[in-house]
This record gives C-alpha cells, structure tokens and sequence, in this order.
C-alpha cells in the first residue's frame, strides 16, 4: 500500500492534483523474451492520454499490465496518488480502470440492456434501476444508446459506445481504449472522438491506444511513445508532427523495407476477374467488382483499414470462400471453383494473418507443422504415406536456414515465439516454390528481427519472381516492399498508387474514403 | 531424445494417478457404506484364475475393438456415442448373413465380417451426414440412433427369428460348425479348457491398421490435423466435412466388428440375450488409453480384469459387483481430469525448456499476441 509521504510525492510531482495513472518500472517477462521493460508513464487527471507504438511495440502487454490480466514482474502502479497491485481485472475495475477492447465482447443475440448488466448484476440489478442507469449515463455523456434494442440489430460504431457504457456503467474513471478505431470508419471515428472530448471534459481519463499518428495528434492531449518494449518519448501533440512522432515510433536503427530495382514483367501469376462476394445475413457486399493482376517479380499491396474485406479477398484466392461471381486465375488456369489443396497444390503458397489458427498445430512437433499445407507433396510424403525422415530433414533444413530460434524440431510450435513461429511459417511456405505468394499481415506481432528477415525473404521472393500478394495494415511495410499498392475500401479497390510518390496521407486519406468522394453519397 | 522420455513418463503419471485416486474415492465409499474395504480389495487384487485370464483376454478383445472405433472419432473432435447401437445391428446383420449360410465355411465367415462393417458404417454414416449437411451434433443424433437401433433391431429379430426348442429366447439361425471360428486352446500353457476368442487377432490387426494408418498415413495426418486445429487444418487444403464423414464411416466399420469375437466364438446367433453396453464401455477404456493403440490395449485388459474379478464380491466379500462400475467411472473421471492436467504442465514444462535452452542467445523484443 502506498505511504503518505509517496502519495504526497506524487501529488507534488503533478502539481496541485495527483495523476490518474502513474506507472515506474514496469518489466514484463515472457519465457525468452522482455515484452515491457521500465515503462515510465504518468497519465493527467482529465486528459486523452495516447500511447503510441508499431505492431509488436509491447502497448498491448502494457495495457493488459494496467488492466490486471498480467502482474508484472517489476515496477509499480500508482493510481490516483495510491500504490496498487491489480491481480486481476475484478481489481481493475474496483480501482477505477475500465477497457474497451480491439474486439467486442458483446453477446449478440441478447439486448444492449443485459450486455451491459452481464456480470455487473449486483450494481443496480437487472430490470427498470439498471435500465434508468443506462439511460443516465447515456444522456450525460451524449452516447445515445438505447437499452432495448438486440445486440445483433446495430452497427459497429454503436456497439463500441455500448462497450464504453458497460466500462463507465461499472464505475471506471480511467478509460482504456484498445485500438479503438481499427473497426471503424471514418465518420465513426470523428464521433468517437467527440465521445472522448465529452467523457474528458465530465472528468474522465482516457488513454488510448493507437498506431494511427493523424489520430492521435488529433484528439490526444498527451502522448507517450513505446518502442521495443519500453517508453522513448514523453511528447505534447502540440509540440511534434507526425513525420517526427513515425521517428520516435520506429527508431533510427529500424531496419525499413527498401524495394530495389523493379524485377516485375508482363506474365500475369494471379488475375482476379470482376469478383463479388455477398455475405449472409446482408445484401451487402462484402467483395465489390474485384479486378487485380499480379505479375511474376511483382509485390501489390493491398491498404485498408481492417475489416473493409481484405480477409475475405484472402480467403476467395485460397478456395476457402467461393466468390459469388467473377474468377480467380492462377496463370492461365482458371482456379475459381478449385478446393485449398488443389490451389495450394498448384502453386500458391499462404502466410495467414492468424499464425495460431491458420498456420500452426500449436500442440504438434514442428516437424508436422512444417507438413502442415504441404501434406501432399514432396518431401513430405512418399505415394499415401507420411515420409517422416525427410519432412524432419527438410524442417531441420529450414530451421537453420530462416533462423528459426529453436532447440530441437521436435518441440512443439506453441513452444516457441510469435517470431519464431512466423519464420517457420515463412520458411515453409517458400520452401515448396510457390508461384504466387499470399502474405497477410506477415509481420503482425512479431520482433524486429524477425521483421526484417521476414521482409528480406519476402523481397526474395519477387526477385525470384514470385506474385505476391501484400495485404497489411502496416503503411511503411506495404510502401517499403509494393511495386504497386492499391486502397480496399468496403470491399472495393477504391484507388491504385505507386508507392514511390505516394504519401501516408494520401493512402490514409484512400483508406478511410477522403478522396473517392463516397463520403458524401452515403 | 531426453524429451520423449519425459513425455511417456507424464504419459504414463496421468493413468496411473487416476487408478489410484480411483482406489482411494471407492475406499471411502466403500467405509461410509459399511462395507469391508480390506475384503473388497483382496476380491479384487487376487491373481485371477486361468479360466478368468482367458475370459479377461476374451472380453479386452471385444472391449479394444469398440475402443478403437471411438478414437477414431474422439482423434478428430467427433464424439461418437453411436457405438454401441452400430454394433448391436451390425452382429445382427452379419448373425443374419451368417446364419443363412450362402458361402461356404471361411468365406461365410469373412464375407459377414464385411457385411457387419458395412452395416456398421452405413450406420454411422447417417449421424456423419446429418452434421455435414445440416449441422447436427453427432453426439445428439449418435445417442438417438442408438435408441432407433435397438428397436429397430428388435423389430427385425422378431421376423428373422427361429423357434429354439424348449426356449423362450428367440435368437437368428444358429451358426453351422464351420462357420465358427475356432478358438486357441491354451491348456497345456494355463491348464484350462476354456479357449481364447479366434478372433482376437482381428483385434491386434485393427490395433496395428489404426496405428498405421493415424500415423504414417497422409491421410491419418489431415485427421489429427483436424482434430488438433479444424481452422488450422480447413487452410492446409482439408476438406474438413469429407473427413467428417470419412472418419464416422470408419468409426462406424470397426465398431460393426464388435460383436464379432461374440458371434463367431461364443453366441453363434444374434438374440435377445446378446451382449450390451459394449460401445459405452468402449468410450471408457479410449479414455483411459488416451486414443493409442498400446494404451487402449492396457486399459482393455485392465477393464475385463475388473468385470471378472468383480465377480466373486459378492460370494466373498458379500459387496455387490456393481461396485466395480463405480470403479470404472471414477477412474474415467480422475483420467479425464489428470490428462488435462499433464497436458497443461508438459505443454507449459516445454515451453519453460524452450525458453532456458534459448536463453544463451540475445532475447529479442515482442509483444505477446492477442488471446
């Protein structure tokens, strides 16, 4: 427990009132690796408070630190001039500390009234008290929520205030927003922003988590940039342009993607044709009148914000998902209504974005991951059965040759790190030649190093010319390695730019529908 | 290779635990009904007699087949509680075909032995469909063809059946002498006239099939795919509802054989007093044998030790043999529990390992990925 003298000390350091947030040495160690190590951050009473930071920077762990779900292993955290040690989340939110997370965690089929009261039932019951509480919150803080309606009726943006009332609702002061605007559009992001201005000026602290500059410069008053694990900066928006903030994020010594002389010819690998896709329960389509080639010795990037269909155009070419119209053509073949393995068979190799349910057996050997997609073919395999000798001599090979950090190929790939795991994943996929490559987010989550061996075998790869594929929310990653990068927005390419000229503001400006003019149509 | 010793001994920890967490649960059952828990015991742990190892042999021999046919299942995620109705119909198939006696001698023999796993599979292939097509549980519509099993069968026996004289039984035609399948005679070595079940060896062939096929096969490699990872599996090129299908067809074919060693050794006719509850016990005994081919052999015997040696509780003891089920679902429960419980610590043990033998070199910065 804190000391008076402490508390003290802390109220003197901020001036006349003690900080919201004060975190002083805070390590976190997973096995192998230091995901945070001394994290400073001091967070005002009554700010928006941005903590900035690449993919991989550690601001998740961090959050999760603040949030209870892990205890560090040094360091302290200090919550309104009170030492505190959260062990779990119940303690969090007894401490005042509320989060939004990247994903919702809403029951769909149930009302927004009993989302909200869901696990909060003790606060002011489940019936008329709980639903006046919502109303009041709702009004006094302009989120215009409507306690009775089905979960499953309304749009993203809604469902994120709904998140923000179940935090406020269970009495959090200290607002933690985790990304909060990966899932929305832009007007939504505006409105959001104007909830945050009003939560901020009824008292509340809100640190936000984000690697988008624009925004943060925008609504932040404080922000903090991590690096590597650990705090770098201190800045006032005020004081820092983006181009300086993208410094202090990425550290002079970062390795940055670098395309070399353009290895791209006119042999069409991959061409799309025109392809819808309509989802289920809407009309709406999630695919609009895709048209794309991808040429041998050619990187094409794919910008957007998530979820605007890159998942689904991911899913289309790999024969998981038929397009409701168009075609797929792997060179001159066409590979519309071909099933995973035949096209994977075929040539084309796949990086997913979600290494641990796409990539991995995470409880099974490496040596049957490195089979894993390749189950049929050589050296994996000898006519119907499994050639156990050579595939764990081809892992052994591809172990030591993509720097694959590991003891023995034996152990399991839930042993090993995020950054491990994607080289193997990597090196598998190269290792079978593909003719066209599909890299989704290939750097999500992982080291630096690892980073940049991930994006040299990628520019290899065109070298050796491969089509790939580029899809990643990642801005210097897709302007570092495309030859061409062109903006998905609702599930249409909405515009093509040559990543040599092109600006972050103008893909930003793509991405979030600026400049098509859509904006004023809807 | 110090890794793998490691792992077969937590492997072997688990079962272990769980037999002994089972003795002692049943002890205090035993003490808080007022039964002679040291009597008990000394029925139980007493070495069996020659005609009881034989009986033991007979019925791990029948128990391991149904085993087999639900770690099929439980390899890929798929629950198959069907077991025991695909085999009650599948004998009576197979007794039918049989008993009719168009082939001669061997050949009746093992073209009924197919007729019972194709009645087997087709069986299980119905819940296979349903839950491609239409996304019905298996473990739902496996318990109700269980039911429509047995009447179904019921129904069928009263047509095909033939009078017995001076029976009330009705059973199908009775097997002429040589479309039985003789069995081993071991009384020089274990000093009994009783025989082993010929057909034991059609259990330690599916043992060595279905160890071969799960493991060295392509395709024994897309089921634990699936089984480990549907999502993981869908984008390595499984067609995962084929495989659904594929593997509740082959659950379904082993588990037709099941009454097989009963039919062609013992019974010689389907009736009204054949064998039950073999396909449940068979979930059992894949759990306690973790779904591999040498440990479901183990918890075979182990099974059939226990339902012979139950036997005397009552005369000796003066407990009711039931006692012995209350036996067998405790060690299932502690199983379940104790293997999840080694899998957790060795997942975590390794990685642990993992971690200490990495440390030498410079540790790079990640941020750990999102639950």
């Amino acid at each position: 427990m804190a000391t008076a003298v402490e508390s003290a000390a802390a109220a003197a350091g901020a001036g006349e009132e003690p900080l919201a947030v004060q975190l002083k040495g805070i390590t976190k160690r997973f096995p192998g690796v230091v995901a945070n190590s001394d994290i400073a951050l001091d967070v005002r009473k009554g700010t928006i408070h941005a903590i900035v930071g690449e993919n991989g920077a550690g601001k998740s762990t961090l959050m999760k630190i603040l949030y209870g779900v892990q205890p560090p292993d040094e360091g302290t955290i200090t919550i309104n001039g009170t030492q505190v040690e959260l062990k779990s989340p119940t303690e969090a939110i007894r401490a005042g500390i509320g989060m939004v997370f990247q994903h919702f965690m809403l029951a769909e089929n149930l009302t927004v009234l009993e989302n909200v009261v869901l696990g909060a039932e003790k606060l002011h019951g489940i019936g008329d008290a709980a639903r006046a509480k919502i109303r009041e919150i709702s009004t006094e803080y302009g989120l215009r929520v409507e306690p009775d309606v089905l979960v499953s009726e309304i749009g993203v943006g809604d469902r994120q205030r709904i998140e923000i009332l179940k935090v406020l609702y269970r009495g959090a002061k200290i607002l933690i927003l985790d990304e909060p605007t990966a899932v929305l559009v832009p007007q939504e992001v505006n409105e959001l922003f104007e909830h945050l201005r009003e939560l901020k000026t009824e008292g509340l602290t809100v640190i936000f988590i984000s690697h988008k500059l624009d925004e943060v410069l925008s609504v932040a008053d404080d922000i903090t940039v991590i690096r590597r694990g650990t705090t770098v900066a201190a800045v006032d928006p005020k004081d820092v342009t983006a181009r300086q903030l993208a410094e202090l994020m990425v550290g002079s010594e970062l390795p940055s993607p670098q395309t070399e002389e353009s290895t791209v010819t006119d042999e069409p690998r991959l061409t799309l044709d025109g392809i819808d896709l309509v989802g289920q329960a809407s009309a709406r389509k999630i695919l609009d009148g895709i048209d794309l080639v991808i040429h041998a010795g050619e990187i094409v990037g794919i910008a957007g914000v998530e979820g605007n269909g890159q998942a689904e155009l991911v899913e289309v070419v790999m024969g998981m998902r038929r397009p409701t119209s168009g075609r797929v053509l792997l060179g001159e073949t066409d590979i519309t209504e071909a099933g995973v393995r035949e096209i994977r068979e075929a040539g084309v190799g796949y990086i997913p974005e979600d290494r641990h349910r796409h990539g991995l057996l995470l409880e099974a050997p490496l040596w049957e991951n490195m089979m894993l997609g390749h189950q049929t073919e050589p050296p994996n395999v000898k006519g119907p059965l499994i050639d156990a000798r050579a595939a764990k001599a081809d892992t052994a090979r591809v172990v030591e040759q993509f720097d694959v950090r590991t003891p023995s190929i034996l152990v399991t790939a839930g042993s090993l790190s995020g950054g491990n795991q994607q080289k193997l994943i990597v090196g598998r996929e190269m290792s079978h030649a593909p003719r066209v490559l599909l890299a989704a987010h290939p750097t999500r989550g992982v080291d630096v190093g690892a980073q940049a061996a991930i994006w040299d075998l990628i520019k290899a790869a065109r070298r050796d010319g491969m089509g790939v594929l580029l899809i990643s929310a990642d801005l210097e990653e897709l302007v570092g390695l495309s030859d061409t990068i062109w903006v998905i927005l609702r599930g249409r390419l909405s515009g093509e730019f040559d990543p040599n000229v092109v600006t972050r503001e103008e893909l930003g400006a793509a991405m979030t529908g600026a400049t098509t003019g859509e904006e004023e149509q809807r | 290779m110090k890794l793998d010793v490691r792992r077969v001994g937590l492997g072997l920890a688990a079962p272990a635990l769980a037999v002994v967490v089972a003795l002692l649960l049943t002890s205090l059952i035993l003490v808080a009904a007022g039964d002679p828990v040291v009597a008990v015991w000394q029925v139980l742990f007493k070495a069996p007699l020659p005609r009881q190892v034989v009986a033991i042999i007979n019925e791990a021999s029948v128990l391991y087949l149904s085993a087999v046919a639900v770690a099929i299942g439980f390899k890929m995620n798929l629950f198959n509680i069907g077991v025991d109705g695909q085999y009650r119909i599948a004998s009576f198939m197979a007794a039918v075909f049989a008993g009719a006696h168009f082939l001669p001698g061997w050949l009746n023999i093992i073209v009924s032995l197919i007729v019972a796993m194709a009645t087997g599979a087709i069986w299980a292939a119905i819940a296979g469909v349903l839950k491609v097509a239409r996304g019905v549980s298996e473990v739902i519509s496996t318990i109700m063809l269980n039911y429509i099993a047995t009447y179904f069968v019921a129904y069928l026996l009263k047509g095909a059946a033939v009078k017995i004289e001076g029976s009330n039984a009705t059973s199908t035609r009775i097997l002429t002498e040589d479309s039985r399948v003789p069995g081993i005679n071991l009384e020089g070595l274990l000093g009994t006239g009783r025989e082993i079940y010929g057909l034991v060896f059609l259990s330690i062939a599916v043992g060595i099939l279905f160890w071969f096929v799960l493991n060295k096969t392509r395709f024994g490699f897309d089921l634990r795919a699936t089984g480990q990872s549907e999502t993981a599996a869908v984008a390595s090129g499984v067609n995962v509802k084929r495989m659904v299908v594929v593997s509740m067809v082959l659950s379904g074919a082993i588990a037709g054989l099941v009454g097989m060693p009963l039919l062609f050794g013992q019974d010689f006719a389907y009736g009204d007093t054949v064998q039950t509850g073999l396909g449940f016990a068979g979930i059992s005994v894949a759990l306690l044998g973790r779904n591999h081919p040498v440990g479901m052999a183990v918890s075979a015997l182990v099974w059939g030790y226990l339902n012979q040696l139950s036997n005397g509780l009552q005369i000796s003891a003066g407990v009711s043999d039931r006692l012995v089920l209350i036996i067998q679902g405790i060690i299932v429960l502690s199983v379940v529990i104790a293997y999840e419980l080694v899998r957790r610590a060795g997942l975590r043990m390794e990685q642990r390992r993992v971690a200490r033998e990495l440390e030498a070199r410079p540790a790079p910065v990640v941020e750990e990925v999102h639950p």
